[in-house]
């Protein structure tokens, strides 16, 4: 990454403009090439630098209003083959080992989205079923209190 | 809002990638059988709904050096929109939300060293709640993508 490619991130981080050609736009800006901007996003989400360019959705206006932190308690030698078979769940989008401390003995976190609670329950009860492990606690959100992007500065 | 299936179909793409192509509407519009201008009214009016936030790029923090952890915290009902503030505050917080346990409110902080990471953990201690933190140690999945039907 040059200062350019830092440059680029920061300049569409916000969104880019809905115009025929956004790329040539942001160019100008930059003072380079239309072809130079799309070639070093291309390079930024080959290297993973960009996860992905494209939308972010608010789910909860399209009717996917209910989610869940589905927590599970995993034996440490059993959290790879457990953690795959929850990834597998089209309803989960995130899923994470995280460190187990004293006051928490939860170490699999997913996040599990339906269009009700009930869905969400349902949908732990196959995980558990799938996975063997019971142990587990189902965290829904009441309230969104902050949700931004990712922004360098 | 209603959503139709051309809405639908254009949300399903532009959640997985906008082409970086000179003319990315007008690549949309192709696989979609509409005119550019179609799709970059349809894009304007899903933002200007709120359905769409932004179309730009989703930045891994970690590929540039930065670190991230899950906090948990909990506090008192009538604190919470008062400490949410606070936390919220911090350019570095990207998630936040409210859930019913004991613990609850989580957020994510994203920063750019495990210094800094320290820094806002610490000041945010200093608030008094009981506080877990969480960081990741495996990914096994992360996909924010939902199929519109």
């Amino acid at each position: 990454m040059d200062d350019m490619d830092v440059k680029l991130l920061k300049f569409t981080q916000d969104g880019i403009p809905l115009i025929p050609r956004p790329f040539a736009e942001i160019a100008k800006s930059l003072g380079i090439l239309e072809e130079e901007v799309t070639t070093r996003l291309k390079k930024l989400r080959d290297t993973g630098i960009i996860h992905r360019f494209g939308a972010s959705i608010a789910h909860r206006k399209v009717g996917i209003v209910a989610n869940a932190m589905c927590v599970w308690a995993v034996p440490s030698k059993r959290v790879d083959e457990v953690g795959r078979i929850i990834a597998s769940f089209d309803e989960v989008t995130h899923c994470y080992e995280r460190l187990r401390s004293g006051k928490w003995r939860y170490n699999v976190f997913a996040m599990v989205h339906g269009h009700d609670k009930e869905e969400c329950k349902v949908i732990a009860e196959r995980i558990a079923e799938a996975t063997g492990i019971y142990d587990y606690e189902m965290l829904f959100s009441e309230r969104e209190l902050k949700k931004v992007g990712l922004r360098i500065e | 809002m209603r959503l139709d299936t051309l809405d639908k179909s254009l949300l399903n793409i532009l959640q997985d990638e906008l082409p970086l192509v000179s003319q990315p509407f007008e690549e949309l519009g192709k696989r979609l059988g509409i005119s550019e201008e179609d799709v970059i009214s349809r894009v304007k009016r899903l933002l200007e709904e709120g359905v769409i936030r932004r179309i730009g790029p989703i930045i891994d923090i970690k590929k540039l050096g930065g670190v991230s952890t899950l906090v948990a915290m909990s506090v008192p009902s009538e604190r919470i929109n008062g400490t949410a503030a606070i936390i919220n505050e911090y350019p570095e917080v990207t998630h936040n939300y409210l859930r019913s346990h004991r613990y609850n409110v989580w957020f994510v902080i994203s920063a750019r060293s495990k210094e800094r990471l320290e820094e806002i953990l610490a000041e945010i201690k200093k608030l008094g709640y009981e506080t877990i933190d969480l960081p990741a140690t495996k990914m096994f999945k992360i996909r924010v993508k939902f199929d519109m039907k």
